[in-house]
C-alpha cells in the first residue's frame, strides 16, 4: 500500500466518469497539437516555397486567380505569347529569367498527369530580335534585399527543380517529375507517349514535394501544337534578381501588359501565411477555452468526489494520516487526469495532424516535441491549479465524519 | 489513562446553543473495559470523538497518560491515534475499492511500513481473525460479520493500547457479535482498554464497568444490565 495505490484503486473503481471529467483538457490539447502542427509544418513548406521560387512574379490572364497558380495553371485561360517578347523588349532593369508555361492534363501508365510546356533558355538567345534587346543585361541598381531565387544557374535538366527554368529541351524530348516517374517506371531515355505523339525521356527531376513531382515538362511549341492551341500560355514567371526588383517589377510589368495580372509570389504566399496565422490564433483560443473548460471539470469532478468520500476522509484522518495526505491524494488523482488529458491529447492531436495534415494541407507532420511539452505542461498546471481547492477543502475535513452515517 | 476534567462541548444549531457533553470529571483506567450507553444525541459519540483527540472542547481538559492532548499540536494528536489509538465503526467504513488486504495495510503504510512488512503484517492479522480465505475480497463481496472482522483488524494493525468502538456490533448477527466481543475480550485480558458506545444490552454486559449519558451528562455508573437496558 502505498498513496499512488490508493489513489488509483479509487479511480480504476469509476474509470470512465475519471475520463469524462479529463475530455475537455484532451480535447483541448488535442485541438492545439494538431491545428499547430498543421499551421507549423504549412507555414515551412510555405517558407521553403517562397526560398525556392524566390524574387518571382506571376504573370496571369486578368481573370485568373492565385488559387490557378497552386492548381498547375489549369485554370484554360490562356495569354498571348508575344507577351514574353513584350517584357524582353521592355528590358525592364532586374528581369533576369522568363519562363512561359502553357498546362493540359493527359494520361501517363493510366493516370493523370500535368503536362507543361514550358521554353528552355537556349531559345531566348536564339532569337535575333531578342538578342538585339540585350537579353537579361539591364541589371537592377540598388539591390538592398539579397534574392531568394537559385544563386547559381546549373545548366543541367535536373536543375528545373530548383531554377524553374532548364536550358535546352528539344521537341521530343520531356522532363518527368519524381512521383511519375516512380509510378510508370520512367527513366532518363524511357519512351512515352503524350497526346498521341512519343516523347524521351530526357531527365527525371528529384522529388521536390511540390505539384512539380506529378508534372511531365516538354517543349512550349510542341504542346502548343499538339493542344491546337496557338501562341498562347498559361502563365509567365519572371524571376528577378533580387526581392527588391520583384517588388518594382510589378507595377512596371502591370502598366506594360494591361490585359494581364501581376502578381508577386510574395503577395501569393502571404494569402496562405494570412490563413496560417489566423489558423495558429485560433488553436490558442479553442486551446485556451477547453483548458478552462477541462479546469472547471476537473474542479467540479474533484469536488464531488471530495464530498462523496468524506466519511472516508473521515476514517483516514482517525487512522491516523496527516491533512497533508489527504491533499495530496486528491492532487495525485487531478494529477493523473492531467496526464491522461495531456498524453492523450498530444497523441490524438499528432495522428490528426498527420492525417489531416496531408490530407487536407498537403504537408508532412512529424511530432513537435517542444510544442507537445507546452501543451502538456499546460494542461497539467490547470489541472493541478483546479485541484488545488478541493483537495484543501478536503485536507481540513472533520475527522469525526468517520462516526457519521453520509 | 484518560482524565477529563470540567469538560463542555457545545454545539450550535441555528440560533441555539445545545451543549452535547458536559462532565466535571471523568477517569478511565488503563485495561478497563468500559460501555458508554444512552439514547441517541445523547452525547456518546461526541465523547468518543473527544476521547480521539479529532473534536477540541470549548472548556476543561481532555489528559492521555497526563497529556492534555488538546494542548499538542496538530501532527502529534495524529500521531496519538495513528499509534496508540484503535477506531471501530458501526459500519466498519472499510475503504470500498480496497481488497481486505490492503484495507488492513493502510493504517501500516500510515505508520511507514514498507508494502513487504505490511502485506505480511496483514496477511497475520486476517489470519486472526480467521479471514485468511478473504484477502484479495473487497468489502462489497464479504458479508457484514466478515466486513467488522477485517475493520477489527486493521484497528489492530500497529498493536493500540486503546480501541474506542462506536456501535460495533449494531449491524451484526449474534454469531458475529460473539466473533467481535470475543476479540474485544482478548483485547482487554491482553492489558488493552476499550471505550464501547453501544444500544446492544449484551455487549454492554460484557463491559466491566457502563457509564449512561442523557442529554450530554454521565448521570450515573450503570450497575446492572437491566437498568442499562
Amino acid at each position: 500500500m502505498n498513496l499512488r495505490t490508493l489513489v488509483w484503486r479509487e479511480m480504476r473503481e469509476r474509470p470512465w466518469a475519471m475520463l469524462t471529467s479529463t475530455l475537455a483538457i484532451l480535447l483541448g490539447v488535442t485541438a492545439l497539437v494538431a491545428i499547430r502542427h498543421v499551421t507549423v509544418f504549412s507555414e515551412k513548406e510555405v517558407g521553403r516555397k517562397l526560398e525556392a521560387l524566390g524574387a518571382n512574379l506571376l504573370v496571369l490572364p486578368k481573370d485568373a486567380t492565385l488559387q490557378d497558380y497552386y492548381s498547375a495553371d489549369l485554370s484554360g485561360r490562356t495569354l498571348p505569347e508575344s507577351h514574353v517578347a513584350s517584357i524582353l523588349i521592355a528590358n525592364l532593369p532586374g528581369v533576369e529569367r522568363l519562363s512561359p508555361r502553357l498546362c493540359t492534363v493527359t494520361k501517363i501508365a493510366g493516370r493523370e498527369a500535368t503536362l507543361t510546356g514550358i521554353l528552355p533558355q537556349a531559345e531566348f538567345a536564339k532569337k535575333a530580335v531578342w538578342q538585339s534587346v540585350g537579353l537579361f543585361s539591364n541589371k537592377h541598381k540598388g539591390c538592398t534585399k539579397a534574392s531568394h531565387g537559385p544563386k547559381t544557374y546549373d545548366a543541367a535538366p535536373e536543375s528545373l527543380a530548383d531554377s524553374r527554368s532548364i536550358d535546352q529541351l528539344q521537341g521530343n524530348e520531356a522532363v518527368i517529375g519524381a512521383d511519375i516517374a516512380e509510378f510508370a517506371k520512367l527513366k532518363a531515355g524511357s519512351k512515352i507517349v503524350l497526346l498521341e505523339d512519343q516523347f524521351q525521356v530526357l531527365a527525371v527531376l528529384p522529388r521536390t514535394g511540390t505539384i512539380d513531382d506529378t508534372r511531365v515538362f516538354a517543349h512550349l511549341h510542341t504542346v502548343q501544337r499538339l493542344l491546337k492551341a496557338g501562341e498562347v500560355v498559361n502563365a509567365i514567371e519572371v524571376m528577378g534578381c533580387c526581392q527588391d526588383a520583384a517588388g518594382n517589377l510589378a507595377p512596371s510589368l502591370g502598366e506594360l501588359l494591361p490585359d494581364a495580372k501581376v502578381v508577386t509570389i510574395s503577395q501569393v504566399v502571404s494569402t496562405q501565411v494570412g490563413v496560417n496565422k489566423l489558423m495558429s490564433q485560433m488553436s490558442w483560443f479553442v486551446f485556451g477555452m477547453l483548458i478552462i473548460i477541462g479546469g472547471a471539470s476537473v474542479a467540479s469532478t474533484i469536488s464531488a468526489n471530495v464530498r462523496e468520500r468524506r466519511r472516508e476522509v473521515g476514517t483516514l484522518l482517525a487512522l491516523g494520516a496527516t491533512p497533508r495526505l489527504i491533499s495530496r491524494i486528491f492532487l495525485l488523482k487531478a494529477l493523473i487526469l492531467g496526464v491522461v488529458g495531456a498524453l492523450g491529447g498530444s497523441l490524438l492531436g499528432v495522428v490528426i495532424a498527420m492525417v489531416l495534415g496531408t490530407a487536407w494541407a498537403g504537408v508532412s507532420v512529424t511530432p513537435l516535441p517542444g510544442l507537445i511539452a507546452l501543451a502538456s505542461a499546460a494542461a497539467l498546471v490547470v489541472t493541478l491549479l483546479a485541484a488545488l481547492w478541493p483537495a484543501r477543502t478536503a485536507a481540513r475535513l472533520d475527522p469525526c465524519l468517520c462516526f457519521q452515517e453520509i | 489513562m484518560y482524565q477529563l476534567t470540567e469538560v463542555t462541548k457545545r454545539y450550535h444549531r441555528r440560533k441555539e446553543e445545545v451543549v452535547a457533553f458536559r462532565t466535571s470529571e471523568l477517569s478511565i483506567g488503563r485495561g478497563e473495559y468500559v460501555a458508554i450507553v444512552g439514547p441517541s444525541g445523547s452525547g456518546k459519540t461526541t465523547l468518543l470523538s473527544l476521547l480521539g483527540g479529532m473534536l477540541s472542547p470549548d472548556s476543561g481538559k481532555v489528559e492521555f497518560d497526563g497529556q492534555s492532548i488538546y494542548d499538542l499540536p496538530l501532527n502529534q494528536r495524529t500521531e496519538l491515534r495513528r499509534t496508540k489509538i484503535g477506531f471501530v465503526f458501526q459500519t466498519f467504513n472499510l475503504i470500498p475499492y480496497l481488497t481486505a488486504r490492503e484495507n488492513v495495510q493502510v493504517p501500516l503504510y500510515l505508520a511507514g511500513l514498507k508494502p513487504d512488512e505490511q502485506r505480511v503484517r496483514a496477511e497475520a492479522l486476517l489470519e486472526q481473525v480467521d479471514l485468511s480465505n478473504r484477502l484479495n475480497h473487497k468489502p462489497s463481496e464479504m458479508s457484514t460479520g466478515q466486513q467488522q472482522r477485517v475493520a477489527l483488524a486493521r484497528t489492530l494493525a500497529n498493536a493500540p493500547q486503546l480501541i474506542l468502538a462506536d456501535e460495533p456490533t449494531g449491524n451484526l448477527d449474534p454469531e458475529s457479535k460473539a466473533a467481535v466481543m470475543g476479540i474485544f475480550t482478548k483485547f482487554v485480558a491482553d492489558g488493552g482498554t476499550i471505550v464501547m458506545v453501544t444500544h446492544d444490552p449484551a455487549s454492554a454486559a460484557q463491559a466491566k464497568r457502563r457509564l449512561r449519558i442523557v442529554d450530554g451528562e454521565i448521570q450515573e455508573e450503570a450497575k446492572s444490565l437491566k437498568r442499562v437496558a
